[in-house]
Formats: C-alpha cells, structure tokens, sequence
C-alpha cells in the first residue's frame, strides 16, 4: 500500500463462491478462493465478459485433524478419518485408541473449511448431529486442548496445544505428517492451493498486486499468516 | 381569613401568571409532540424491521429453491443439515434446543432473582441494599459476547472438571451462562413490582400479628404477582432471543435429545452462524429468515404479554394505571 499510494484495495468476506459470483458480474477486479474455479463458472465469466479466466495459486494450506495431547492415537488413515466424522464410528478403541466415546467438533457450515473437508474427507457425506459447530477456529482449537475425548479439524496456522494427526492415503500406506516438506511434494493427503482469479491476465496495479503476493515478501506473509509459501522456504 | 387574602393577591397577579401559565402550557405541548415523533419513529423502525424480515421468508410458501419450503422446516426426517447434497431443514432440534436452554436458564436464574428481590425490598437495611441493587443491576450491562465467552473456556472446563460430562459444550453450560443474561431483568422488574405494594399491606400484616417473613411471603408476594409474572415473561423473552451466549457456550450440535448434559443448536444462534455465508435468496436463506420471523413474533408477544401483566398488577394494586 505504501509503494502504491495511488491504488486502495477494499477486501469484502465470503466464500469461494461468493467471491468467484463477484467476479463473473464485474463487481471485483480480483478475487480469492480455497476451491478451484469450475468449468461453469469460467463459462459463465467467458459469456458475461468475453475474458478468460486466469488462475494464479498464491499458497498452500494443509487441513490438521486434531486431537487432544493425551490421546494416544497418533495417525488415522483418510478412511476412518471420514468414518469418524460421519459418525459410523464412534469409540476411540474401533480406530486403535482408548475405549471412550469420541467427541466431535469443527467449523459452522459458513465455513470454507468445513465444505472443503466435507467433501475430502466425509466424501461429500453429512457430518452426524452430535458434530459440535463451533463459531471459530480458535474455539476448536480450544475445546480440543480441553477435552480429551475430541476430535477436530483446522487449518495447520492454528495448532497450538493439541496433537495434529499424521493421515495414511490408504490402509496400508505410511502415515503422513502435515508438514510443510509433505505439503509440497503432495503425500499429505488434505491439502489444497488457495488461488487468486482474475478475469483477464492481471494488468497495472492489478499485475503489481500479483507479482507482490508471488514475492520472496509476499511469501513471507503467507507463512506468517499459518499457510505455506508455494516453493518452501 | 386566610382564604380571602390569598384570593386577592391571586387576582393582583393573575395578569402575570397567565401568562406565565401559556408560556409553559405552549412548552409542554412541544415537549410532548416531540416526544410523540420519537415515539412514532421507533415503532416505525421495529414495524419495518418485522416487514422486511417477513417479507424475505415469505417466498418460502411458494418457493421451493433446494428443497426449501415451509412444509420441509416440519417435514420428518428431524435434522438440520442446511449445506448437504440432500439438504434437510426441519427445525424442530433448533426449537427443542432454545426451549432447552431458555428453561434450564430460567430454573437456576428466577429462584435466584426472585430471592434477591424480596431480600432487597423486604429485608435488607438500606445499605445493604445500595450495594446489591446496583451490583445485581450492572450484571445487565456486561456484554453477553463476555458472558458467552467466559462460559466457553472457563465454565465448560470446570463443570467438566466436576462432573465429567461427555460434552464439554452443553446445554447446562449455556444455560448457566444465560441465566446470569436474565437475573438483572427478572430481579429489576420484581424488585419494582414488590417495592409499589402499599406500606398498609405490610402494616396490616404486621399489626395481624404476622412475622416479617410471614408478611413477605404471604402478603407482600402474592399481591406483586402479576409484576412477577411479567418479569418472568421478560426475562424468558430475553432469553428464546439472546444469540451470542448459547452461539459461543452451547456447542451448537443439532442433536435431538431431552439432556441438558448434550450438545445443543438454538434458532438464535443457527442465524448468527449460518447467514453470513447463504446465498443471497437461496433456499437455506428463506428458512433462516424464517426462523427469524418466528423468533421475533415470540419474544413480541412475550414482551405485550408481559406488559400486559404489569398494567394489571398496578391497576389492582391502585386502582389506576
């Protein structure tokens, strides 16, 4: 902003789709989103406004299972992470932990986070009635260092004082921390690029606003901000 | 004697105060047209408030965007999953979870008020009660997005620490929390209602031969009744419509269940956390608007009621309002 006196930028909430609908109705000359754009929305935008639609991943972000510090449960394979949050399982001992009822919780369906995971975890199954929807991240966080029967998701940023789980892509397979390394080489297996779409190649300060986020300083940001730089360190 | 004289000065100045007397009656007038806009235009604003949330649940009766209808807010199955591939809204778990609360929040909040109230007008020495009454009252002016946070990090955890509960988050939980919302409007509405029965009640119970406690539980009580009534309404009201202590305190799971000990979803707080992110005039927004209709027709009606009863408390208890 202060290289830039002359541009404001004005960031407005909402989900991917909120943004992305913003974009084809010219409302927004940017817009960012944890979902890739989908082949309807790029039509839409390529007959509303004759552009193509230009995809420019700024970072990744890993998807934690959490659990509390005392649970002995150290890894869980994708399968009966998706078990667990639709509810078919529901003691510790049938994943290989304590005998006792394991407690859910996560995100309000506002949340991208919870439609993201719903979708790669639950395999776009429903989360049960007992799943406890808590109005943040920071509230998950807290109840799970709390409660020792919990089980909970969130992005990496906001681990603190709980247990993040290493996830196996399938039975079988070697359990897989969510560490920036396998982030990057793409084993871990929730995880996701955040994007930025713009209709057109990105031009003027729209091009600088780019350019900047790609940055060594921008990245830097990005990491500070609890995701990871899309080349690491 | 006396009368004459003053009769005489009165007509010397009657000239003056005449128009002294004009000058005021002129100003009262104004005051009280002004007051009378003021008035106008609050209840204009509440008037269009109910109309425009109305009017964006009202598609719902002939509109079916994603399965959405008022028939499906009652249709079995009984869940509210809003943002599935098969959405469900029956609303029922959200209304069994804000009767919930709002009870246990009124069993462990009106005993409380009731007996601070009658404490305070009854038998407290004056300076006792100079500092219960603004202590009690300035719990009303603690932001409930405050109480609501205190009950989630440490409420939960020493009630769980006590008893153990399977959920940390609970109705019980959020029902401690709201009770502390509604004690300073049961006991202030009660504390008034008990202190306008006439001293003569007391004297006459007293002069009966009547203990004090006798009297304040026999006589004093039972004729400031309907002013207690009415602060039960009221605070009940305040209660189905507080959001941000049951949003952050109750875990927000929409399970159908009679426990306090579980988990629990209330109407007020499933608008706070899901209309954020709803498609403008989709399905899932006409039932969060409609489920905003209800909520303020109930604590509408509650408040008239309670006024009602308040009316009728001082009508019995002067003859007039």
């Amino acid at each position: 902003m202060n290289a830039h006196p002359d541009v404001t930028i004005q960031v407005t909430g909402g989900g991917s789709g909120t943004g992305i609908a913003a974009l084809i109705g010219g409302t927004t000359d940017i817009c960012q989103a944890s979902r890739p754009i989908k082949d309807s929305e790029k039509e839409e935008l390529h007959t509303k406004r004759n552009l193509d639609t230009v995809e420019t991943p700024v970072a990744l972000d890993a998807l934690a299972i959490y659990v509390n510090k005392d649970n002995p449960i150290n890894s869980l394979t994708l399968e009966q992470a998706g078990k667990v949050f639709r509810g078919e399982v529901t003691d510790w001992k049938d994943v290989g932990g304590k005998p006792g009822k394991i407690v859910l919780y996560g995100r309000d369906n506002s949340s991208g986070t919870y439609v993201y995971f719903k979708e790669h975890v639950l395999e776009n199954k429903d989360f049960p009635p007992a799943y406890q929807a808590l109005p943040g991240t920071g509230a998950v966080v807290d109840a799970v260092a709390k409660d020792k029967a919990a089980i909970a998701y969130g992005g990496i940023g906001y681990a603190k004082d709980i247990k993040t789980l290493s996830i196996a892509k399938s039975a079988g397979m070697p359990p897989v921390e969510p560490s920036m390394a396998n982030v990057l080489n793409n084993s871990y297996p929730i995880s996701r690029q955040l994007f930025w779409y713009t209709a057109g190649a990105p031009q003027g300060a729209m091009k600088s606003l780019v350019d900047w986020v790609l940055s060594p300083e921008g990245q830097m940001i990005v990491k500070e901000q609890g995701f990871y730089p899309l080349k690491g360190e | 004697m006396r009368s004459s004289q003053v009769l005489s000065e009165s007509l010397r100045t009657s000239d003056v105060t005449n128009r002294h007397l004009k000058r005021r009656q002129r100003l009262d007038r104004a005051a009280e047209a002004l007051i009378l806009v003021f008035a106008s235009i609050a209840m204009a604003i509440i008037l269009l408030i109910f109309v425009y949330v109305g009017r964006e649940a009202l598609p719902l009766l002939w509109e079916n965007k994603e399965g959405a209808s008022v028939a499906a807010t009652f249709a079995p199955p009984v869940v509210w999953q809003p943002v599935s591939t098969n959405p469900r809204y029956n609303v029922f778990p959200l209304f069994l979870g804000t009767l919930k609360v709002t009870l246990i929040a009124m069993l462990i909040g009106t005993p409380l008020a009731l007996a601070a109230a009658l404490y305070t007008s009854e038998f407290a020495p004056v300076r006792v009660r100079e500092w219960i009454k603004p202590g009690i009252e300035l719990l009303a002016g603690i932001p409930s997005v405050v109480m609501g946070f205190f009950a989630l990090i440490v409420l939960a955890s020493w009630l769980q620490g006590q008893f153990g509960f399977d959920f940390r988050l609970n109705a019980l939980n959020a029902g401690i929390a709201l009770a502390l919302a509604i004690i300073p409007i049961i006991y202030t509405v009660s504390e008034d209602a008990l202190n306008a029965v006439p001293n003569h009640y007391r004297e006459a119970s007293l002069a009966l031969g009547a203990s004090k406690i006798q009297t304040a539980v026999r006589v004093v009580f039972p004729a400031a009744m309907p002013g207690i009534g009415a602060a039960m309404i009221l605070g009940f009201g305040r209660a189905i419509g507080e959001t941000m202590i049951v949003l952050m305190a109750s875990g927000g799971a929409a399970i159908v269940s009679l426990s306090p000990l579980d988990s629990t979803r209330t109407l007020s707080a499933t608008i706070a956390a899901e209309l954020g992110e709803v498609v403008f005039g989709g399905g899932h927004y006409r039932v969060l608007f409609f489920i905003g209709t209800l909520l303020f027709l109930v604590t509408s009606i509650l408040n008239w009621v309670g006024d009602r009863y308040n009316r009728k408390m001082r009508l019995k208890l002067f003859g007039a309002e």
